[in-house]
């Protein structure tokens, strides 16, 4: 068999392997909540497409972002805010946390595409510190405390958000329409040319493509998606804290990135699930959850690159092939 | 009293003073970052949980051995070095051959399981570590009182600095480095161990990382946090310097410091926004670094 069909023949089996784990995921998440904690499988759902988001840019754009958790943890107090302040309906405080989180991305992505590789990764980090910094500070986030008792009130003014059964649908349809939106993104034309700036930048320079409008508009949009992970985090706990823009915030969606598997649609989220599992056991038993979370770190690092959902992939396909 | 813009001129100097300490801490940290950048290609997030592993270490010496600050500033580089190589040969020798961004979330991970033990073991508030007797108390400069440690800690940073300079600049092993940097392949066919080369190098930046750590002891509380805290500022001044030269990261380190120190006096709330608006702008106006050569 020739390299190229021999190729094909392993997307195609790729593809076949993703769409079934899709079909098989989502009945799952639909009968989730009436075996498991709902507001558990909230959080992981929440997690999930922080996690999806962060691989838009990771694992397709291969741009390591460090500061994530400023769009994540800024959406969830713009929209917290907004719902507690002014009084906004959830869907438009979630879709002005997402709006919020899109125009810092657009600011902090400007600047952090200026300089290429691991000086990105720093820039990414220390913009979100410094914003970090600015929560901790200015008077709208009430510092130590966050932003508390954040009302779910009425869904278009119908639905009671208050009914977990109802909140947990509409997190899970903001989760599927944030992840339909990564995969629409991936796998059009633009998505393209993001992979060819992963796969060599200079090329695709050379090709004529203006790298860096494309690296940008990649992190504006992986930003917003982010933030509307946080901002529908914020309406399901109901607050809003710094602990959510910390740069550990940062880390840990890159864990979860990287155990699932970079540049896998379905990794992220099973990245994300196992996380916030484990730091759920984690709470519970007494051992810091920083020590486990390093160690997982280093190994997949060391041994585990391709990540769970990378490893099955590869096993599945040299099975065929 | 005399006045500068209508700040009292102690007042200016005495936040001058705070800012040229932190501005000394800067300048060691990156400048250990920019030696590992510069031949292993890796940024070490781990060095700012070495630079508290320093720290810490000298103070269980001083209360576990009752071995007090002047043998700790030989001992505890030391033995950070020490385990910076082992980190080196176990681990970060294997991932040379991938992208760098593999080097920073190893270390990421690392800086977490070393800054997690200590949380675990002594909790998250500081332990004071005492100056020794020597440098204790103050000398009255005439315009200003200048406590002896601090003084101390500025001089000896600087001789930390200017020495790490020479070694790379002036000697035969920091000539072999720098042709490493260039092209460790050629390097190594001129029958030098390059391998070794990077298990030092890493050793070095380890050692200045616990040098500056146990000189901060007394300055700052011990603490787990410590490190974290610093390592993130650090990275902004290293994206400020760029990390081509080793004399760019020294200089933006003293720099940023006295400007975190004036802004401290003037503004107090923007303190310690300014660094990272100063690396905001350093990109707007010039995207390679105030010293980079590479973009």
């Amino acid at each position: 068999m020739s390299e190229a069909t021999l190729h094909a023949e392993r997307a195609a089996a790729s593809v076949r392997l993703e769409r079934a784990l899709v079909v098989l995921g989502i009945v799952a998440l639909i009968a989730a909540p009436f075996v498991i904690y709902p507001i558990f499988v909230m959080k992981m759902l929440c997690f999930a497409l922080f996690a999806c988001a962060f691989n838009l840019l990771l694992g397709y754009t291969g741009l390591l972002s460090f500061g994530h958790a400023a769009f994540f943890g800024g959406a969830a107090y713009f929209c917290a805010y907004a719902v507690k302040a002014w009084g906004w309906p959830p869907e438009a405080a979630i879709l002005l946390g997402t709006a919020g989180a899109a125009l810092m991305g657009l600011v902090m992505g400007f600047l952090a595409i200026r300089r290429q590789g691991i000086y990105f990764s720093m820039i990414t980090l220390a913009l979100a510190q410094m914003f970090y910094f600015f929560c901790v500070q200015a008077p709208f986030t009430e510092g130590e405390d966050g932003i508390q008792g954040v009302p779910r009130g009425h869904l278009f003014g119908v639905v009671d958000l208050g009914v977990t059964m109802n909140m947990y649908f509409f997190v899970l349809a903001v989760f599927l329409i944030g992840v339909f939106a990564v995969w629409r993104i991936i796998n059009s034309p633009f998505g393209m040319i993001l992979r060819s700036i992963r796969e060599n930048e200079n090329r695709a320079i050379s090709l004529g493509y203006s790298v860096g409008r494309y690296k940008l508009a990649a992190f504006v949009m992986s930003a917003a998606l982010a933030g509307l992970a946080g901002a529908t985090k914020a309406i399901v706990f109901q607050f809003a804290t710094l602990t959510d823009v910390t740069w550990q915030m940062s880390g840990e969606v890159i864990l979860m990135t990287l155990l699932g598997g970079i540049g896998t649609m379905v990794g992220p989220v099973v990245g994300a699930g196992l996380v916030v599992g484990l730091e759920n056991t984690l709470a519970t038993s007494g051992f810091p959850v920083t020590i486990a979370t390093g160690l997982i770190f280093m190994i997949c690092v060391l041994i585990f690159r391709r990540g769970i959902v990378g490893e099955v992939y590869a096993r599945w396909l040299s099975g065929k092939g | 009293m005399t006045m500068i813009f209508g700040i009292p001129i102690q007042a200016l100097l005495g936040q001058l003073l705070v800012g040229l300490i932190n501005g000394s801490f800067y300048a060691m940290l990156s400048l250990g970052l920019a030696v590992i950048f510069g031949l292993l290609r890796i940024i070490n997030f781990a060095h700012g949980a070495l630079y508290m592993l320093g720290a810490f270490i000298g103070y269980l010496l001083l209360v576990h051995l009752g071995i007090g600050y002047w043998p700790a500033l030989v001992l505890v580089p030391l033995i950070v070095g020490l385990f910076g190589m082992a980190v080196e040969r176990l681990a970060l020798s294997h991932l040379y051959r991938l992208d760098p961004l593999y080097g920073l979330l190893f270390t990421f991970g690392l800086a977490l399981v070393i800054e997690g033990v200590f949380r675990y073991y002594y909790g998250v508030s500081g332990n004071p570590y005492a100056v020794p007797t020597l440098l204790a108390g103050g000398t009255n400069l005439g315009f200003m009182f200048l406590p002896n440690y601090r003084g101390w800690v500025v001089a000896a940073s600087l001789i930390v600095c200017i020495g790490t300079w020479l070694l790379i600049e002036k000697t035969r092993l920091g000539s072999y480095l720098r042709a490493a940097t260039e092209n460790p392949e050629l390097v190594q066919a001129f029958g030098v161990n390059v391998p070794l080369l990077l298990t030092l190098t890493y050793g070095l930046g380890a050692a200045l990382a616990g040098l500056a750590g146990i000189l901060a002891a007394p300055v700052y509380q011990v603490s787990p946090l410590m490190g974290s805290d610093l390592i993130i500022v650090v990275f902004a001044v290293v994206v400020v310097g760029g990390m081509g030269s080793i004399l760019g990261a020294i200089v933006t380190g003293y720099m940023l410091g006295l400007a975190e120190g004036l802004t401290k006096v003037f503004y107090p709330e923007a303190s310690n926004l300014v660094v990272f608006v100063i690396m905001a702008i350093v990109l707007l106006l010039r995207p390679a670094g105030l010293f980079g050569r590479d973009a």
